[in-house]
Order: structure tokens, then sequence, then C-alpha cells
């Protein structure tokens, strides 16, 4: 199935359990239903339980909160993560530490969802993950998937979690279809060797996971195996499979979804370097986005994002090798699939 | 009375510096949490900010916790971890208060919300200043609590100051009650420092509520007798006239409702009822002085639940 229906189907099998569960947001019941993923709920679990909500994503947050002190389970979804910033105040100031405060009294079961990264000329404003922010934060959960199994897994288990879970999906991932086995349970707090290799280490995050597969793909023919390495889990952040793989290759690219100044990739890079100082044979690599706002225009975003041949050349230079010769390959484009409007 | 005798308690302990946390006293607004609180049934969920004494001690009558907290040992309600600004009791009602202006109002909301979701017919009090109707949060939690036709009462304690900034300097609209008239639910606005007055206020927009389900807003004009926070009179500092004597007496909502006891005869149980609890407060600061600060480990626990 689909990632969009690998989210869809967490849900309603978390509704179906629980009652008190419900998913609200912005635009969550209209005939779009957020890309697909909230199709169905309205009809199964009627209004109550699926409903929209008036453009006031700062009190939705800080609702979400009062819901889930009061012992309900509710999930808000943002359409695009940068709606989430007007929520900041209450994902920040409140949720991250009453519980802290109140000297473990108050347990907030709840799951802010939102749809990440890029899109079709979405430009700078629906364009970011912003994972770090809310990873700074003690007392925040944050997972990001990058596969249908993990987004059906890791969102009921972000569901039952009985603490605040940051789900950040991205955008490109909703038509990617993928085995799906709904018995499989998967916690959240760990990361996924993607693929084993011997070469060079690749820690990614969620789209970059499927750019890096394909660059693993094309290096493969020239016998370099890269061995990735997806974080799922972003905070609480499992060290152990990073730091085993980097001892093993001696080499890491952090291929990151956001900015690489301040981003992510400079925690990972950080820890890698600490952990494994006595194993690297180069300083840890780091890609991400260009440090400029998103911009609109395909020529321009296409080289404001990281991508596989990124990844592709990062390894060669690191391991101080000619360039492949990719121009038969055929890399992911967002063109084939979709043509509008947003 | 033991609102008000704890903060004069607060005032004189403050300078030994064993508080080491900023404090929000409620002298002069007593009457409001108290009154709005002496009209909701028992398993009301109530949210309020930092100014949050009188609540906590209305609903806790625990000076022990009260006091342990303040002096920040591991007694308190936040095991010292939250202060006086964040205080907390939410087996006995008191959900959330918040440091930042407006934070705890949609909190409420969502409270308000889980009740009707639970088809329950349980109420939500949220306590909040003037200052808070000018956040932009305000309005879209009565917007959306308006809409979903919650059983919450948005309660504002009007002293026309949000630290040093009087009203008029902020705000470009001349009436609370007006300004929220627009949506759809019941309003009230009176003198704060009336405590019977307030009870009637309430009992009668409880009862507007009950005849048809909407929110509530009521508003309660009183003074703020000290210095925003610390344990002070600053009216040399200008930026509100010193009222005369009068003006104090009259707007004391403790020395409002003695008098009118006192009329009813009952001054000697008023005598009675203070050296009880002056002595209580005493016993629970000496205790507080006497109890534990959290161990080191205690920075660690209580971030996530499940660890």
């Amino acid at each position: 199935m689909t990632f969009r229906e690998a989210i869809n189907l967490a849900m309603i099998r978390e509704m179906e359990a629980d009652p008190s569960v419900f998913v609200f947001g912005l635009d969550v019941p209209d005939h779009k239903r957020i890309f697909g993923s909230t199709r169905n709920l309205v009809e199964k679990f009627g209004e109550k339980r699926c409903f929209g909500a008036p453009l006031s994503e700062d009190a939705l947050t800080g609702i979400t909160m009062g819901a889930a002190i009061s012992g309900l389970r509710p999930i808000l979804v943002h359409i695009r993560a940068d709606f989430m910033l007007l929520g900041m105040n209450q994902i920040i100031n409140m949720i991250s530490c009453m519980r802290y405060m109140s000297g473990g009294k108050l347990n907030m079961p709840l799951v802010i969802r939102a749809v990440i990264g890029r899109g079709w000329g979405q430009s700078a404003q629906h364009s970011k993950s912003l994972h770090n922010f809310y990873a700074h934060i003690p007392g925040l959960k944050v997972v990001m998937p990058s596969k249908p199994q993990d987004g059906y897994s890791l969102l009921r288990a972000a569901i039952r979690e009985d603490n605040p879970v940051i789900f950040l999906e991205h955008r490109w991932l909703y038509d990617v279809a993928g085995l799906v086995d709904e018995t499989l349970k998967v916690p959240l707090g760990l990361t996924r060797v993607v693929r084993p290799g011997k070469s060079v280490t690749v820690v990614t995050t969620s789209w970059m996971t499927v750019e890096a597969i394909k660059a693993a793909e094309v290096l493969a023919r020239r016998g370099i195996e890269l061995e990735i390495v997806d974080i799922r889990t972003v905070a609480p952040l499992e060290e152990a499979k990073i730091v085993d793989s980097v001892k093993k290759t001696g080499h890491c690219i952090v291929a990151d979804y956001d900015w690489v100044f301040c981003g992510f990739s400079a925690e990972i890079a950080a820890l890698v370097h600490h952990r494994c100082f006595g194993q690297l044979k180069k300083p840890v690599e780091r890609l991400g986005f260009a440090h400029v706002p998103c911009p609109t225009t395909r020529p321009l975003e296409n080289i404001y994002y990281a991508s596989a041949v990124n990844i592709i050349r990062t390894v060669e230079k690191m391991l101080g090798l000619d360039e492949t010769d990719c121009s038969k390959d055929e890399f992911f484009s967002y063109e084939k699939n979709f043509k509008g409007p947003f | 009375m033991l609102a008000r005798l704890c903060e004069e308690k607060i005032r004189q302990v403050y300078a030994s510096n064993e508080l080491k946390t900023p404090v929000h006293l409620g002298i002069g607004g007593e009457a409001i949490p108290i009154g709005v609180g002496h009209c909701m049934p028992k398993g009301t969920k109530y949210f309020g900010t930092y100014r949050n004494h009188t609540l906590y001690l209305m609903l806790t009558d625990n000076t022990d916790a009260f006091f342990g907290e303040l002096y920040g040992r591991v007694t308190g309600p936040g095991k010292g971890k939250a202060g006086s600004m964040h205080l907390t009791a939410p087996d006995q009602g008191l959900m959330c208060t918040s440091a930042v202006v407006g934070t705890t109002i949609p909190t409420a909301v969502g409270a308000a919300f889980a009740a009707k979701y639970r088809g329950s017919d349980e109420w939500t009090v949220v306590t909040f200043g003037d200052g808070a109707m000018e956040e932009g949060v305000f309005f879209e939690s009565l917007n959306f609590a308006c809409l979903h036709k919650l059983r919450i009462l948005f309660v504002c304690e009007d002293n026309d100051l949000a630290i040093h900034s009087p009203g008029r300097a902020r705000r470009g609209h001349r009436s609370m009650q007006q300004a929220v008239q627009a949506f759809e639910c019941h309003t009230h606005s009176g003198d704060g420092t009336n405590l019977l007055q307030v009870i009637h206020a309430t009992e009668q927009i409880k009862s507007q509520i009950l005849k048809e389900q909407r929110p509530g807003f009521l508003h309660f004009t009183y003074m703020r007798h000290l210095e925003h926070v610390g344990p002070n009179e600053d009216f040399d500092a200008g930026y509100r006239p010193r009222p005369s004597t009068e003006e104090k007496t009259k707007s004391d909502p403790v020395a409002n409702f003695q008098k009118q006891l006192v009329a009813m005869d009952c001054a000697d149980d008023l005598l009675r009822i203070e050296v009880q609890l002056r002595d209580r407060i005493e016993a629970s600061v000496k205790k507080a002085l006497a109890s534990p600060f959290p161990g080191p480990e205690e920075l660690y626990t209580d971030v996530l639940a499940g660890l």
C-alpha cells in the first residue's frame, strides 16, 4: 500500500481500538482529506471524532494539550509543517514542560502530524521540516518515517505513546508504495539500518532515505557499498547503530532533510566525531538544503534540495574517486506523478 | 482569608531570600476566584495564571505543599521544579497555571472540549488578566468554545494593568464585555472586590448556561494592591496614582467581606478563624524550611512518561 494509505490505516486501527482517539485540524474532513491521509475517518467514526477547525493554530495546539491532559488522545493535523509555527508558544512553553512542572501528574498523550518538505513549486512557506527545533526541546518526541511500513507502525506507536509526539511526513512519500504488515509493532526511539554496506555510512532522515537508497544502487555498480542508517525517531535518538556503523566504515555522510547550518545533521556529526574519533578516516560530511529560503522556480528548486546525485558526488569526493556517469540513470522526479494544483 | 494571610506571610519572609522565585501576589483580587469557585460543583477543572496563590489555596487548602513549593522543597506539588508561577493540583481540580500570558486559555478550552466529547456535564473555569484579552489566542479560544458550545467560564480578573501599562495605553476598544458579546456566549461585567456580588454574578451566569448551553464570560474589576511581582507596594513608581486610604479599604475584598460578617455578628468567629489560620501558616512555613530540597536525580524525572 502507499504511505498515505498506511498513515490512514494506522489512524483507523487506533480509532477503532480506542474511543478516546480523535483527529482534527484545518481541512481534515474536506474532499481532499490532507492529501488523502484522513480518508474515510468521518464516514467511519463521525464528525465527533474527525472534524475541521477554525484558522487558529495557536489555540488548536493548546486545545490539543487540554484534551490530552483530560484523558483523550488527540491527533492534530497540519497540512504543512510551516503552519505548526503558529502553535510554537503552546508546543514549547506549555506542552514540552508542563508534565515536568506538575511533578509528573499531567500526562500528554498527543500527536501533532504535519506534512513536510518538497512539493511542487511550493516555495519558502510550504517546504520546511524543523525537526531540529522540536528535538532541541526536552519533553517532546520527534518522528520522521521514510516508508509505508514505518509510517503505519510508528504512527500507531505515536498514538499509543503517553507523551507528546511530533510526527513529520514527507509529501513525496505519500505516493510511495511498500509492504505493510499490520501486525508489526515498531517502537519509537529506534534507528534502522536500511541497507548494510562497508564503504560509507549515510545517516538519513525522511525523504533523504529514499535518495540515499537510489545513490546506493548507482554506486553499487562500481563496488561501493553504502550503509544507510535511517534515523526514524529524531528524539529520543538511538546512537548505537550509527556509532557501530561508522566504526565499521570509517566514513560518514549525514543527509538531513533540512538546512545544514544549525540543523540536526550537526548533532549527528558531533556524535560521530566524538564516539568514532579513532575510526574516522575523513571528517563527517553534511548534506541538506542550501542556506537560502526555498525558491519556487524549478531550476533553482532542483539545486536547493539535496538529492541522490549530491550523495553520490560526496561519496566520490570522500573516497577520492572520479565521478560516476549517471547520465543513463533515472532519478526520482515528482513531475512524473504530479501536474498540480498544489 | 487563608489566601490573604498566606500572601502577607510571603511578604514578611521574602526578605530572608529563601524563596528565590518570583511571586505574583493576589492581594486585592481574592474575591474573584473564591467567589466563582464557591458556585462551582466538585469536579470542576480550573486553569489559571502565574497569579495563582488564591486559586491553589482555595482548591487544595494545603499550606504545607504551598510553602513547600515556594521554598523550592521536594514537598511542593511540583517537587520544587514548578515554583510559584506554575502551581498545579490536578487531583483537586487545578489543572494548569502558567507564566506566559494567555497560554492556559486554550488548554482550558481543550479540557471543556474533552468534557463534551465524553458526554460529561463537568464545568471548566479559566481565569486570566485583562492583558490576556489582547493576545490573539484569547479570541481564538473564545471562538472555538462558542463554535462548539462548550461548558466553560472565561473569567477575566481585570486590574487594568499589564505589569505597569494601563489599559488605556493598550486597547483600541472601551469595553471588555462588548468585545466578547459579538461571540455566542453569555456575559457579565461587575465589581470584583465584593465577594457576594461575584457569587451572585456567577450563579446567574451558571443558570443562563444551564438554560442555553454556551460559554460564559465573567469580567470583574479589582485593584492590584502591590507591585506586579514581589512583596512590596510600588505606588511611588509613578505609573499609577497612589490610592487614598479610603480607596484602598474600599477595594479590599477581604476587608469588605469581613465588615459584612461583623455586621452579622461574626466578629468572634472571625478572630478565632484568623488565629487558627496564622498558626497553621506558621507551622507550614516551619515545616517547609525543615523539608529537603529535591535531590540531583530529580532534575531528570518527570520530563516524559514511561521513564
